[in-house]
């Protein structure tokens, strides 16, 4: 039943309704082939059992109205689940099972999804490939020991290894589109406002965005337009009319003006993405959108200011990981001695690196010239594309400066890390919607990725951009399904 | 010393070595908002209930939850800074405040730091040689905490978070208060403010009104500040006034030894009755203060809060104003009067129920007397007054229109108590009309004057004492009954 899992979710849907395929045997082939792929380590937390109950319950009373009518659906470990073990890939949350669900699956179950499982992730998505799991690394199904990028590494490596037809992961500075660059498939980060934070475990929350990752672009769409809602819940959730993703979705983009930013052309940037960009133009072209030269004057500030913001907020974030209510906790003389003990053995050392850092740039004499400054800043990349938006109606970049790369290349290299998050990153501070889609392979075959950047709560001209181009780049992942063997 | 206290019977000084001192106070009173629900969740606030019984997944920082702010605590808030005459903030931003404890779930408090709710205001004391104003410099909402409870079990702190994300108000004063009794005026005038409004219910046995207490001294007549100490968290008045005494005085004796003071945060210890540091300002934490990114700036049109100024009830200085000019109570009685909500609305319905032809001397010397005596006895409010303002009003006419003494009141009032019982059918049942039939009470007296011959002669001598004891006999012999000012008239002309 390999053709079953190597669907798409549209076609998945399509069978199902004509009753060509049940959710059960849909969730079957999913098990079975995560059965054979532990060596990915895409799960911290499999739901097997109950998702072939729960699909054995859709098919005797099916509702073929819904949007994802008995659909198997494994989501990333950010997500808080009803009764489903929930870690944010730490130690800190290891026995951690919430009672409540949050407001982006709850829409995905609402809609017939079934629940196949929690994938592994950076601790708190504090990553950007999955190296700081206290799970254990997830390897990329492209090639053995190849990263699958991250924060939302179980993610994009479950997609790419038809473990789950789609999936959901976060994107905090790009971890959801540049773990779809680094294994060949889409991902999408909706504008800041689109998707409720509730129920997500939080980590940056002015930047904290989920999304949806498919194999191409119009499951996107489909899955997009489950999880979008106005949710009361989340005081920065913002009560906008969503489009029909699916429906309106058109490869017309005759006319439309695509940015291409200067600045984004970084020192050291290989040739190959150069080259990818200048194939992009061509494709961008082809079907039909006018290119024009902007300019983002501040986007060599973005990461710095990003490795500000994040920290900043990540450290209070978590300070309610104390030993004291829920999670891990460490016994101690006293309660200091308890926080201390709790939270060297709860946290990675990523995670604490970056606790430290938000804390240090909080402090009292370190604020203006750190947060505030990077507010400031902040504010000056989100006018950027403010202007760049009066003359085009998105924007064209590279998703990630490289490939994916080996594991263990670079987590001795914080930095080097980090720069990952380049292209990416402006993204989340202006809050914008922005998608990543295969675009091409480097010299070893890896794939690369192309990310366009749209207007505020305009996803669906990112989306017809991206499907417009997708059909004229025709890119398709080679997996060889190696660690099977 | 004695010269300049009799100027001035409120204030407070200190005198050490020919150095008068006066003491300078700020407080920053935390009020609980009167609410059903908490300030960014939909829990409980209910007083007294059972431990961590009223506690959201909000409340206890579970993973992913967000804060949602309750619209009602921001017009709470907005209707007491009105009532301080304050300026509202058409925008306000809640900060995260950031530190570690175990009652403090989610790891911060969000409070308001940079922009708070409601700007400057001020307060009217009526000090007893005159009104005083105290600065408002700002009012805040903020989240309290929960409670650690470290006596119940031997080796372990025990955590209740009822109250964790209960709303309070943080108001906080200019350091414009002088003397203890300032600062019971200050509390009971901000308390009878928010009960008025409806904000706060100032109980303090219950925590809904708690203070830190900023002192610090100076020799009278300096215009510079001395560096201040916080004593934390008092609850009760009368804890304030013993620990700004302590404090001032320690501070004094620092001085007068030629030390200096540390700006430093100090705890009352109400069993010693003296203040101690808690921490010195290089202890001071670093609450890394930012902006809550899962909150919004606070938004507030000017036709939001003017609806909400159309709402604002009379309040006590405008209720005393017309008490006084309407009712013509004395400034002393009216201030009694509007002091409490309940008692300003007790006085008013007294007022409506005695009609036409009211008598407020009676009305206002009924209640500030006889009840307020019964109230304390029995230690109630006024809201539970045993006798209600409509058959206390009857009691006043019968007085007024002289059915029965004043003295029989007394004595009606008592027998009231016993059930709300309508003065006009005690009279009634037990026959106590005043007796004021000037024929009965002339054969009376003649009868009394017959009675006593030479007490009657040795007054017309001169002993004019002995007129008490004729009243005292006619009042005796009619059981209390004769109408006293028809004696007196008589007895005069008899005589």
């Amino acid at each position: 039943m390999s053709e079953i899992t190597s669907l798409t979710l549209y076609e998945l849907i399509k069978n199902i309704k004509e009753k060509k395929i049940s959710s059960n045997e849909a969730a079957k082939s999913f098990v079975d082939r995560a059965e054979k792929s532990k060596k990915i380590n895409a799960y911290v937390t499999e739901n097997f059992e109950n998702c072939l109950k729960l699909s054995k319950k859709f098919d005797d009373k099916p509702n073929f109205d819904l949007k994802l009518p008995g659909i198997p659906i494994a989501v990333k470990d950010l997500f808080c689940t009803n009764e489903v073990r929930t870690t944010a890939g730490s130690n800190i949350l290891n026995n951690f099972v919430p009672t409540y669900e949050s407001t982006v699956t709850q829409n995905i179950w609402n809609e017939g999804g079934i629940l196949l499982g929690k994938l592994n992730c950076d601790e708190f998505a504090m990553g950007s490939s999955n190296e700081t799991s206290f799970f254990g690394n997830v390897q990329n199904p492209i090639a053995e020991d190849l990263v699958p990028g991250g924060s939302s590494g179980g993610s994009s490596a479950a997609l790419a290894a038809n473990l789950t037809p789609v999936t959901i992961g976060t994107d905090t500075g790009g971890s959801i589109r540049q773990p779809a660059s680094f294994t060949g498939t889409v991902g999408l980060k909706p504008t800041y406002g689109s998707c409720s934070r509730y129920g997500i475990v939080a980590f940056a929350s002015s930047l904290d965005q989920a999304g949806p990752m498919s194999k191409d672009v119009k499951d996107s769409s489909i899955l997009l337009e489950v999880i979008s809602s106005f949710d009361k819940k989340d005081s920065t959730s913002i009560d906008f009319k969503r489009n029909n993703y699916s429906s309106e979705l058109t490869r017309n983009i005759k006319g439309l003006k695509i940015g291409i930013p200067k600045e984004y052309r970084v020192d050291g940037m290989p040739d190959e993405i150069e080259k990818l960009w200048k194939k992009g133009i061509e494709y961008a072209k082809d079907c039909g959108a006018e290119i024009i030269d902007i300019s983002l004057p501040h986007t060599s500030y973005a990461l710095p200011t990003y490795y500000i913001v994040a920290p900043a907020e990540a450290s209070s974030n978590l300070a309610r990981y104390d030993g004291v209510k829920y999670g891990l906790r460490s016994s101690g003389k006293n309660l200091i001695d308890m926080y201390e003990k709790t939270r060297s053995e709860g946290f990675g050392e990523e995670v604490k690196r970056r606790v430290m850092i938000g804390t240090y740039v909080l402090s009292s004499g370190y604020y203006d010239a750190y947060y505030l400054k990077a507010q400031k800043v902040r504010q000056l990349i989100k006018q950027d594309f403010d202007q760049a938006y009066n003359k085009v109606d998105a924007i064209l970049t590279p998703s990630t400066p490289s490939s994916a790369f080996k594991i263990g290349e670079k987590s001795n290299d914080p930095v080097s890390m980090y720069l990952n998050d380049i292209f990416t990153v402006p993204v989340n501070l202006a809050g914008l919607p922005g998608i990543s889609i295969p675009a091409g392979v480097d010299k070893n075959n890896y794939p690369l990725g192309l990310q366009i950047i749209g207007k505020p709560f305009d996803e669906q001209t990112v989306l017809n951009i991206a499907y417009s181009m997708e059909e004229k780049i025709n890119y398709k992942n080679n997996i060889t399904d190696w660690w099977m063997k | 010393m004695d010269e300049i206290m009799s100027k001035n019977n409120s204030e407070y000084l200190i005198e050490r070595n020919d150095n008068v001192y006066e003491v300078v106070i700020g407080l920053e009173v935390h009020a609980q908002v009167t609410s059903n629900s908490k300030l960014f969740s939909s829990s409980s606030t209910k007083f007294g209930a059972e431990p961590n019984t009223q506690v959201s997944l909000v409340d206890a920082a579970f993973p992913g939850m967000l804060p949602v702010i309750n619209e009602f605590c921001v017009k709470q808030a907005i209707k007491t800074g009105i009532g301080l005459r304050a300026k509202i903030n058409n925008k306000s931003v809640f900060d995260r405040k950031n530190y570690f404890y175990a009652d403090l779930p989610q790891g911060y408090q969000i409070s308001q730091y940079k922009y708070p709710i409601v700007g400057e205001g001020n307060v009217i004391l009526d000090m007893p040689e005159g009104q005083k104003q105290v600065g408002i410099e700002r009012l805040h909402l903020e989240q309290d905490a929960g409670k650690s409870i470290h006596d119940i079990d031997p080796s372990n702190t025990l955590v209740d978070l009822n109250r964790s994300g209960v709303a309070l108000m943080e108001i906080v004063s200019k350091p414009d208060l002088r003397s203890p009794d300032e600062v019971n005026a200050y509390i009971k005038k901000l308390r009878s403010i928010m009960r008025y409004l409806g904000t706060c219910d100032g109980n303090m046995q219950e925590g809904s009104l708690r203070a830190d207490v900023n002192v610090s001294v100076r020799i009278k007549g300096s215009t510079d500040l001395g560096t201040r100490c916080e004593i934390k968290n008092v609850n009760s008045i009368k804890f304030m006034q013993m620990a700004i005494i302590y404090e001032a005085n320690r501070q004094v004796d620092l001085i007068e030894e030629g030390q200096e003071i540390d700006q430093e945060t100090r705890l009352f210890d109400t069993k010693k009755n003296e203040t101690r540091s808690m921490r010195s300002k290089e202890d001071a934490h670093d609450y890394r203060y930012f902006p809550d990114p899962d909150l919004l700036p606070l938004e507030v049109t000017d036709e939001f809060i003017d609806k909400l100024k159309s709402e604002i009830p009379e309040l006590p200085d405008d209720k005393k104003k017309r008490f006084i000019d309407e009712f013509k109570v004395s400034p002393y009685d009216a201030t009694i009067l509007v002091s409490d909500i309940d008692t300003a609305k007790y006085f008013e319905e007294v007022v409506a129920k005695m009609g036409k032809n009211r008598d407020m001397k009676l009305a206002v010397n009924w209640i500030t007397g006889e009840l307020f005596a019964v109230l304390n006895e029995k230690n109630i409010e006024i809201a539970q007054s045993p006798i209600s303002a409509k058959n206390l009003a009857k009691l006043i006419n019968l007085i007024k229109n002289g059915t029965i003494s004043g003295k029989i009141a007394k004595t009606i009032f008592e027998l009231m108590l016993d059930g709300d019982i309508d003065p006009q059918i005690i009279v009634e049942e037990k026959g106590l009309k005043q007796e004021s039939d000037p024929k009965a009470l002339e054969a009376l007296i003649d009868k009394i004057i017959n009675d006593n011959r030479e007490k009657a002669i040795e007054y017309k001598q001169g002993k004019e004492k002995l007129f008490g004891f004729f009243v005292g006999q006619a009042m005796k012999a009619s059981g209390g009954k004769a109408n006293p000012q028809l004696i007196n008239e008589i007895l005069k002309k008899k005589l």
